[in-house]
């Protein structure tokens, strides 16, 4: 059992790493992620701590010297958010493409313009394709302990493979929550030794890391990154088994809340679900059968295993915590919907964008979703394949 | 040349290249548009152009002097030529086009005798 803290999001993404104890964080502050690093580089000074600090002017310096660090042969994280996410961009591909198994706290805040601080997740969908895991949080328990996993799921020799735990800017970075720290020492013997596989620093074996590769050898390299990728589904599961039995919370690719004879389903990521665990059970106290499919590991995506669930269901909305910029719906919805697509019972999917730069989004927004969902059922009809959620004006 | 184009299952992880310095077995001058020669003539041995050709393309004999030109290498970007500080210079560059079909002793002639 671990001890009962009452402490931020932030604050435990910044126990995650103090007790993770990397060789290297290299980190430059944006709001609302800021209080990762300083709160790092407060243990450090305070001697809790010895991992090499490396302050830097920009992001995408921070995650330059990430991938040089990772290079060498070290253990290294960061943090980011928003824009200081998006300014990593470029060398979030090259982490990815060299094999580096960097970890990345991300409190996910919406992306300018109009400039906004707050919450959504405009900046980790918009790296979803950058070839890196991405693992959902949703509250101040998960990404502490999503953060710990997160290390042996990237170092896993079948995957070696950047990761990023993502949790709401502000709902869950600078929100106190109470929640369990385990101790120092079975963090440390949980993660392991890192052992890199070929580090820049051995000299008595010489490598190259970053080199050209031509149009003969580009595809071959980049196939050979998504297997790794790929391979990290089984790996999520199995961390979050054995984390399950060292510390007694199991984490699997997504969590089932009231799913076993859900009729009416919510596909989620992030703190929404809280609302929406809230929402159902007071659903449930009128009959209603209601239920959410919470995604905890969105990259890679597990599509098989999430239409197999979600075929049960009579119909399903997605929650898309950003704008779908032009596609059919929001990221989530569109990996929803078209997973569906290879099984029998395929249930009527719905989208709704929700909580765009920190809107707020209750219960009562969630009810009038699942009340969306028994219209359909009880016409037949889908009346709005895409909507929003308390947005002045009515969409479409 | 890699002895062989391996498969997207064989290649190694995170495109690492376990055998480093084999750029040495990559030609590739064969798209430079002019080229450098060199006079020993009057090259005072400086190294400078060692130290700025961006390609490693300068040959230094065991005595650590200028040895000549790796062709195989030399992109043509003139730099060497640009910098050498010798009076006159003992680089200079002439197009591949009129280069074809000619010595190295022809080009020293044509380009250093004046
Ligand atoms: S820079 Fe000129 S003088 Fe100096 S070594 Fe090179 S060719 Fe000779
Ligand atoms: S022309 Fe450029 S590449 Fe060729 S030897 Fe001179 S400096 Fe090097």
């Amino acid at each position: 059992m671990g001890k009962k803290v009452a402490l931020t999001g932030n604050e435990a993404a910044a126990h995650a790493m103090r007790q993770i104890n990397p060789d290297v964080i290299a980190a430059f502050p944006i709001t609302p992620s800021t209080p990762i690093p300083q709160g790092v580089a407060q243990f450090i000074a305070d001697g809790k701590m010895d991992t090499e600090f490396v302050t830097v002017e920009s992001e995408h310096s921070a995650m330059s010297a990430c991938v040089g660090a990772a290079a060498a042969g070290g253990r290294v994280m960061t943090a980011t958010s928003a824009n200081g996410l998006a300014l990593m961009w470029e060398i979030l591909y090259i982490a990815s493409g060299s094999r580096l198994p960097i970890v990345t706290a991300i409190a996910a805040r919406a992306l300018s313009g109009p400039l906004n601080i707050h919450g959504d997740h405009s900046d980790v969908m918009g790296i979803r394709d950058a070839g890196w895991i991405e693992i959902a949080a949703e509250n101040s328990q998960e990404t502490y302990d999503g953060l710990i996993q997160a290390i042996k799921i990237a170092e896993n020799k079948d995957v070696m493979t950047p990761a990023t735990v993502f949790f709401d800017g502000f709902d869950i970075s600078h929100s106190i929550e109470i929640w369990e720290m385990e101790e120092d020492k079975k963090v440390k013997d949980f993660i392991g030794e890192y052992t890199p596989l070929y580090p820049l620093l051995n000299t008595k074996e010489p490598v190259t890391h970053g080199a050209w590769a031509p149009p003969d050898w580009y595809f071959e390299h980049r196939m050979n990154q998504l297997e790794g990728l790929l391979n990290a589904k089984e790996v999520v599961k199995q961390v979050g088994k054995e984390f399950g039995k060292e510390f007694g919370r199991e984490y699997g690719l997504f969590e089932e809340y009231k799913m076993d004879d859900a009729e009416y389903v919510i596909v989620a990521m992030g703190s929404v679900c809280g609302t929406t665990k809230d929402a159902i059970d007071s659903l449930r106290a009128q009959g209603v059968k209601a239920g959410l499919l919470k995604v905890r590991l969105f990259r890679p995506f597990p599509y098989q295993e999430i239409a197999e669930l979600l075929s049960n269901a009579k119909a399903v909305a997605v929650l898309d915590r950003v704008s779908p910029a032009g596609a059919q719906g929001g990221p989530l919805f569109t990996e929803v919907r078209s997973a569906l697509y290879d099984v029998n019972n395929r249930p009527p999917v719905v989208d709704y964008t929700y909580g765009l730069g920190g809107r707020d989004t209750q219960p009562k927004h969630i009810k009038s979703v699942y009340e969306a969902l028994m219209q359909i059922v009880n016409t037949g009809k889908v009346e709005k394949q895409f909507d929003c959620l308390n947005l002045r004006g009515t969409w479409g | 040349m890699a002895d062989k184009l391996l498969n997207w299952n064989e290649v190694l992880i995170g495109a690492t290249i376990k055998d480093p310095g084999n750029s040495k077995n990559y030609e590739t001058g064969s798209w430079r548009v002019e080229k450098p020669i060199w006079n020993p003539d009057t090259c005072i041995n400086c190294m400078f152009c060692w130290v700025y050709c961006p390609d490693s393309a300068i040959k230094v004999d065991e005595k650590g002097n200028m040895a000549g030109i790796d062709y195989d290498h030399c992109k043509g970007c003139g730099i060497c030529v640009e910098q050498c500080p010798s009076k006159p210079k003992s680089l200079a560059m002439i197009l591949e086009a009129n280069a074809k079909n000619k010595t190295e002793e022809d080009l020293r002639k044509e380009l250093f005798s004046k």
